[in-house]
């Protein structure tokens, strides 16, 4: 049971094999005939498996090595990209993209966790983990497009914030804490997108948005499913349960008032179609930042304010 | 086979085991910092610091209130906020069950204390955060309080003074903790523009979410001797880099070192150093100028404090000092109406 949970895609590949093993050979319309059936079984086979994915599956397909990160959607989304580098204080950080580019006419500023898609891809952006300088980076590009009161868009897609040895000396923490607040206070549109994973606070650092906006199987929470359980149960294996119980999902966090709206994604997820991914995106993004540009700057930062000031849940009376 | 002289020599140990638990119980304390054992009267006239090598013991948030605020005298405000299981989170125990246990432990309704007074004469909003209520871990409950003295300091132009002491957000609370961590940053940069003056310190220990949110946003970051303090905790640390980590690392004078924190002040001295920075910090001419003009209108400017405002009734007066303090905010307060509040106790 354990193991189909965390290989749910095994049936689709299987289904694949086949197809493949079916082509290679030479045939007549019988076996043509079979392929189109066998193709048409797998469509509806992964519009069904990707329908019923468990909190703990949602986190394992945001993790799949072939989702689109950051850079590819804005190669797909805008056009005109300058990326900028480094904080001006100590380093660039390749695990946060930050540049200017144009969205349909308009230029906006753009920052995003970056991931990489091989092994010394993934390592030099440290697998999406920020260090400072990345968050630092952040914040110049933000005061950037406040400065020149340009939209600001960003994406979220990371295991978290980098807990390194350098991080900490470096100010990890501080640097979070000054670009949430920095954004909190931007008169600019800020239109969030959780792409992937939004773990915890270094994907809050750059989701402090007017729209946030998550993909239908990306997760957000306030630790990985395994850290949560190697704290709580003090057993990483109990991750499962953990996924469960925080309620990490695009559904639950639209329940609980967290984000805007859900995107779509293709049969298969984001992985299988990258274009046609950042197409339906393209429309949410679109609509959001119509609707942003409608109000005054003031009442906007007020309105993103209240919008984070409602966020929690708590009783009161008196017990004491 | 029994040997006679072998029990003979066994017996008359059992009453020096029986001497032992006579002492009554807390007289003398073991220090975590040099392990040697003290009598523990002469650490509580010390402020909780070991006489013998300076370790900061973990105080209660009322022993700091007490030992801050002047004359210890002080109101509590926002007493009636406490954390609901909205997710009906469940570990090896269910969340709703460990609440109740910690309610019943610490008399608090959460890992927080707001509380007014004054400090050197001066007004000051303080949030206390108290380690022994879940290990001062920030749910909604901890983020609305903060986000209430934040509120309120901006509303009456005082200064405000923010006691860490958390193991980070509250996981029980999922994303919910995670979301306070904006909450708070947001108003603080309310805070920061319209210029009234924010004092943090961090205490033994200050980690996670605490720390990258409303921790190292203070105009002073402060800290005391030997405090861990950092974004991830130590065992994570050693567990990504896989080494052992030394032990003076994310230690305040490590902190220092790197450029992170103003200073590190040992407890005795806090007040004085507090009055000696509020003294800077406070600045009339200052708050004028940069009140907010897009926001509601704050009839509270620091002049019309009300000699003799009595406390609402709803409010629990902690010695609070008449004719200094003032009415506090109504509640719903306008911009948290929208707050989703469950109004039935399910604690009792």
């Amino acid at each position: 049971m354990a193991a189909e949970e965390d290989d749910f895609e095994r049936p689709l590949r299987e289904l694949e094999k086949r197809i493949e093993e079916l082509s290679g050979v030479p045939g007549g319309d019988d076996r043509a005939d079979e392929i189109e059936r066998l193709d048409r079984r797998l469509q509806a086979l992964r519009q069904e498996v990707y329908a019923h994915l468990t909190p703990w599956q949602r986190a394992l397909v945001e993790r799949h090595p072939k989702r689109p990160y950051t850079l590819d959607y804005v190669n797909l989304l805008f056009s005109d990209f300058v990326e900028i580098h480094g904080d001006r204080k100590y380093a660039d950080d390749p695990a946060i993209v930050a540049g200017l580019a144009t969205y349909k006419g308009t230029p906006i500023a753009v920052v995003g966790h970056q991931k990489g898609r091989d092994t010394r891809e993934k390592v030099r952006r440290n697998f999406g983990m920020p260090r400072p300088e990345g968050y630092r980076k952040a914040v110049r590009v933000m005061e950037l497009a406040e400065k020149f009161q340009r939209p600001l868009f960003t994406f979220v897609d990371t295991p978290g914030a980098y807990p390194g040895k350098g991080a900490e000396e470096r100010g990890q923490a501080e640097a979070i804490a000054v670009s949430l607040r920095t954004m909190a206070r931007l008169t600019i549109p800020i239109v969030v997108t959780v792409t992937g994973e939004g773990g915890s606070g270094g994907a809050l650092a750059i989701a402090v948005g007017d729209r946030v906006l998550m993909l239908e199987h990306a997760v957000y929470s306030v630790i990985s499913p395994e850290g949560c359980a190697a704290i709580l149960w003090s057993d990483q294996g109990k991750a499962k349960e953990a996924a469960r119980a925080m309620r990490i999902t695009a559904p639950d966090l639209r329940e609980l008032e967290i984000i805007d709206a859900i995107v779509p994604e293709p049969p298969g997820g984001a992985q299988a179609d990258h274009t046609r991914q950042a197409a339906i995106l393209d429309d949410h993004l679109m609509a959001a930042l119509e609707e942003l540009r409608s109000v005054l700057p003031v009442e906007r930062v007020e309105a993103r304010y209240q919008k984070f000031r409602r966020m929690g849940t708590f009783g009161q009376a008196k017990f004491f | 086979m029994e040997i006679a002289w072998f029990k003979k020599i066994r017996k008359p140990k059992q009453p020096v085991e029986h001497k032992r638990i006579q002492v009554p119980e807390g007289l003398w304390v073991k220090c975590n910092g040099c392990k040697e054992i003290i009598y523990k009267k002469e650490v509580l006239r010390n402020a909780n610091v070991c006489p013998k090598c300076n370790y900061h013991f973990r105080i209660s948030a009322r022993e700091r209130l007490s030992a801050l605020f002047d004359d210890a005298r002080y109101q509590e405000v926002d007493t009636d906020i406490y954390s609901v299981d909205s997710l009906k989170f469940r570990d090896v125990k269910s969340y709703r069950d460990r609440l109740r246990e910690y309610r019943e432990k610490t008399g608090l309704n959460d890992a927080i204390i707001n509380a007014r007074g004054t400090i050197g004469g001066l007004q000051v909003m303080m949030a206390v955060m108290e380690y022994g209520f879940m290990g001062g871990s920030m749910g909604s409950a901890v983020g609305e309080k903060v986000t209430r003295a934040i509120e309120r300091a901006l509303d009456e132009r005082i200064p405000l003074v923010i006691i860490c002491c958390s193991g980070g957000a509250r996981m029980q609370e999922g994303v919910l903790s995670l979301m306070q961590m904006a909450k708070i940053s947001a108003a603080l940069g309310k805070l920061h523009e319209a210029r009234v003056p924010y004092i943090s310190i961090l205490t033994d220990p200050t980690t996670g979410g605490v720390t990258a949110s409303f921790a190292m946003l203070g105009d002073l970051n402060i800290a005391e001797p030997k405090a861990l303090i950092g974004f991830a905790g130590p065992r994570v640390i050693e567990q990504t880099i896989r080494e052992k980590l030394p032990e003076e690392f994310q230690r305040s004078e490590f902190l220092v070192e790197h450029g992170m924190l103003d200073f590190i002040v040992e407890r005795r001295e806090m007040r004085d150093i507090l009055i000696r920075c509020l003294k800077f910090l406070m600045n009339a001419e200052a708050l004028a100028a940069f009140a907010p003009t897009s926001a509601a209108p704050s009839s509270t400017a620091g002049s019309d404090l009300v000699p003799g405002a009595a406390a609402s009734g709803s409010e629990n007066v902690a010695s609070s000092q008449p004719g200094r303090t003032r009415e506090p905010l109504p509640f719903p307060s306008p911009l948290v109406a929208r707050n989703k509040i469950t109004s039935s106790p399910e604690v009792s």
